[in-house]
């Protein structure tokens, strides 16, 4: 009866409390909205990072704009005095992630790095995760995309491109972490150091408003952070566990 | 036994049932030639475009991701609820007024649920991995995802499904062997095939008894859960309008009521067309029209108990969320479903206007239009405002998804069409139970004469 005893086994261990908190990073981002001047260089760079498609005029129009990453602006008070706010928002990677549970397919499912992973060939196209994300940070292909003559050579052989019918969203540029912790094995090192892997928004950011590491670390930078009297989590009251932070940004008249 | 005693005899219950099957008029072909021609050109020629070019066809957008293609299915399965609920309900219940229609009824149930399963083949992003969400053994080891409301969706429907097919198909073995003995040619291999050689003893007469009232209670839980678990799909969600506990029986209430709606249209139809008016009467539409009442005062008071939880939750999302649903972009539809749903059907307090055919018929379709629409206003308004307003949309149908659900009711037609002329349509050994037995004249076929079991009484 070995494959009861197995069953039984994993059973014993995936019922463990705590298993689902131990990680073996916890690859985190704070994104500091005092720094964030809103240019969105980091929009850019993640398009060109992940092969995310430009969906043309139309398709904008439409409601169909791919962004893993994307500037939110909020608009505060009336006309004379009018304030811009914007906010950098991206998939939040959530530890008690919405969108993992709804999947019919476990196309997305929680990886061993703490980070929200989404299976491009198992997904069957529900639509349900992003209905049950309250970010809006999952993007669908809505039809097949092309990349005109020199601009498919620009492709990053990396990451995949995604064929119609297939939900997407920001992996923490997980390619980025894959090849980090090669590097790391084939030096011999167990770990990837802090600051070693960084995803193309954090890479671009000229304010460095986005900081990213693992927050297993207790001297990484992100750790830091974290403790920031300004931290906090987008729709915290929710109980997603959000793995980005975001640190409130300092208001001049109230200080 | 039925108050409003008819002069008809074993023998032309027998009569009129297979003439409806055998002899096909003109009216009928035309019907089903345009269904036939509805279907292909509305449903599937639409549908292949959607497959080829991607799921774009469709107004889906980025926070409204599900489309009409949810909201029919979940139509199709609340109209799929009544028949065989209804009938297994009536059945344990002994009420006898369900025998003449409770066949056309379970058919409903069969061919929407048909209908509602091609929905979900519609509104996938890559409908040919479907079998994906199957917990089938393979290599790889993969399983589905038992977390996902989706996937009990799945079960339920499949189980559903299964159900009622039986329990339509046993419920007809004794007419199948009736028609048998009645029909020749192809027709005559035919029904020796689907009655399973049938002869009517009286053991076949117990066990099919035990076995039907069985089924039935059987499957009313069934029905019940089904349509709970199709609104967890939306419950389970964190979206302000949908995160209410009330859904269950919010969706379990709505199917029947559509369902219910469903079956007096239908019932109208076949009154009128084939010719049923003996055994269709008065006394069903306006058994009917009381369980439309019954049911429309549960709806509207679970409708308001919806607007009350969001309304005392005091969150500004739920608020938001109320207030585009009331007063938003697709607040006239939000109106019409409460007049057609909640206001209309008050008329039904009223003898006169049960028992008057036209009358329940457009109502029947105005409750179902309603009920349509509240399917729609789920899905198109709830998701357009969450929690980011920066995320805020419009959805609106494209040309494909209409024409979609114009095609998806005649495929529903299609299929109906094709039934009664292979299914009896009308229950023969069930109807004669409600006739005086004959007093001299022997039976044409005596094997199928009065069936000598009693359903537990």
């Amino acid at each position: 009866m070995s494959f009861i005893d197995d069953f039984r086994a994993k059973w014993r261990e995936y019922r463990r409390p705590g298993y689902y908190e131990e990680f073996d990073y916890a690859w985190t981002m704070t994104i500091d909205l005092d720094r964030c001047t809103g240019c969105e260089a980091c929009v850019t760079a993640c398009q060109a990072e992940n092969n995310i498609p430009i969906v043309g005029e139309e398709a904008f129009a439409k409601g169909r704009q791919m962004q893993w990453i994307r500037i939110e602006r909020y608009w505060e008070g009336e006309y004379p005095d009018v304030k811009l706010r914007f906010i950098p928002m991206l998939c939040q990677q959530c530890d008690a992630a919405p969108c993992e549970t709804v999947c019919p397919v476990s196309a997305t499912y929680h990886n061993q790095d703490g980070l929200n992973a989404q299976i491009y060939n198992r997904c069957i196209g529900t639509r349900s995760c992003a209905v049950y994300c309250p970010y809006e940070v999952r993007y669908f292909n809505y039809n097949d995309h092309h990349w005109d003559a020199p601009l498919d050579q620009q492709l990053n052989p990396d990451v995949s491109v995604r064929e119609k019918g297939v939900m997407e969203k920001c992996t923490f540029c997980i390619q980025r972490i894959r090849q980090a912790k090669d590097q790391a094995k084939d030096d011999d090192r167990r770990r990837v150091r802090d600051g070693e892997v960084q995803p193309a928004c954090v890479q671009t950011c000229p304010t460095q408003a986005l900081v990213f590491g693992n927050r297993l670390d207790p001297d990484a930078q992100v750790t830091g952070l974290m403790d920031d009297p300004r931290a906090y989590h987008v729709l915290e009251e929710l109980n997603t566990a959000p793995s980005v932070v975001y640190l409130k940004k300092v208001e001049v008249d109230a200080v | 036994m039925q108050s409003d005693a008819r002069d008809i005899s074993y023998a032309d219950v027998n009569r009129d049932v297979v003439r409806s099957l055998v002899e096909t008029g003109r009216t009928y072909y035309i019907t089903l030639a345009t269904a036939i021609t509805v279907t292909l050109v509305c449903f599937f020629f639409p549908w292949f475009y959607q497959l080829y070019y991607g799921l774009g066809a469709a107004g889906v957008n980025h926070p409204g991701v599900w489309g009409t293609y949810l909201a029919s299915f979940i139509f199709w399965i609340g109209l799929s609820h009544s028949g065989t609920l209804l009938s297994c309900v009536l059945h344990i219940t002994n009420s006898s007024w369900r025998k003449a229609m409770y066949r056309s009824a379970e058919a409903m149930t069969l061919f929407s649920l048909v209908v509602a399963a091609t929905m979900v083949m519609v509104h996938l992003g890559r409908p040919w991995f479907v079998h994906w969400a199957l917990p089938y053994p393979n290599q790889m080891e993969l399983w589905p995802n038992f977390k996902s409301p989706l996937l009990f969706d799945v079960m339920a429907i499949t189980t559903y499904v299964t159900g009622s097919s039986i329990f339509i198909y046993m419920g007809t073995i004794p007419d199948f062997a009736a028609v048998r003995d009645r029909t020749t040619g192809w027709r005559h291999h035919m029904y020796v095939l689907l009655s399973l050689g049938w002869r009517g003893t009286d053991t076949e007469w117990n066990r099919l008894g035990w076995a039907y009232t069985f089924l039935a209670v059987l499957i009313i839980p069934l029905a019940v859960s089904v349509h709970s678990i199709v609104s967890w799909d939306f419950a389970l969600s964190i979206v302000p309008a949908l995160h209410q506990t009330i859904f269950a029986p919010y969706f379990v209430v709505g199917a029947i009521y559509s369902g219910t709606a469903g079956i007096v249209t239908v019932m109208y139809m076949l009154r009128k067309y084939m010719d049923f008016g003996q055994y269709i009467t008065k006394l069903h539409f306006d058994n009917l029209g009381k369980l439309l009442l019954v049911l429309s005062l549960i709806w509207t008071y679970i409708n308001v108990l919806e607007l009350f939880t969001g309304w005392y939750s005091g969150t500004s999302t739920e608020y938001e969320a109320l207030n585009y649903k009331l007063f938003g972009y697709y607040a006239p539809l939000y109106w019409e479903m409460i007049l057609f749903c909640a206001v209309a059907p008050l008329l039904l307090i009223s003898k006169r206007f049960r028992t008057s055919f036209v009358p329940m018929l457009i109502l029947s379709i105005l409750i179902n239009i309603g009920m349509y629409t509240e399917r729609f206003l789920i899905v198109g308004t709830s998701l357009s405002r969450q929690y980011l307003p920066d995320a805020w949309g419009l959805y609106v149908p494209s040309l494909v998804e209409i024409s979609i659900l114009i095609g998806s009711l005649g495929l529903f037609v299609t299929l109906f069409m094709l039934f009664v002329k292979i299914f009896p349509s009308i229950s023969i050994y069930e109807v004669k139970e409600t006739l005086p037995e004959p007093e001299d004249a022997p039976d044409p076929a005596p094997q199928i004469g009065a069936p000598e079991w009693q359903p537990t009484r």
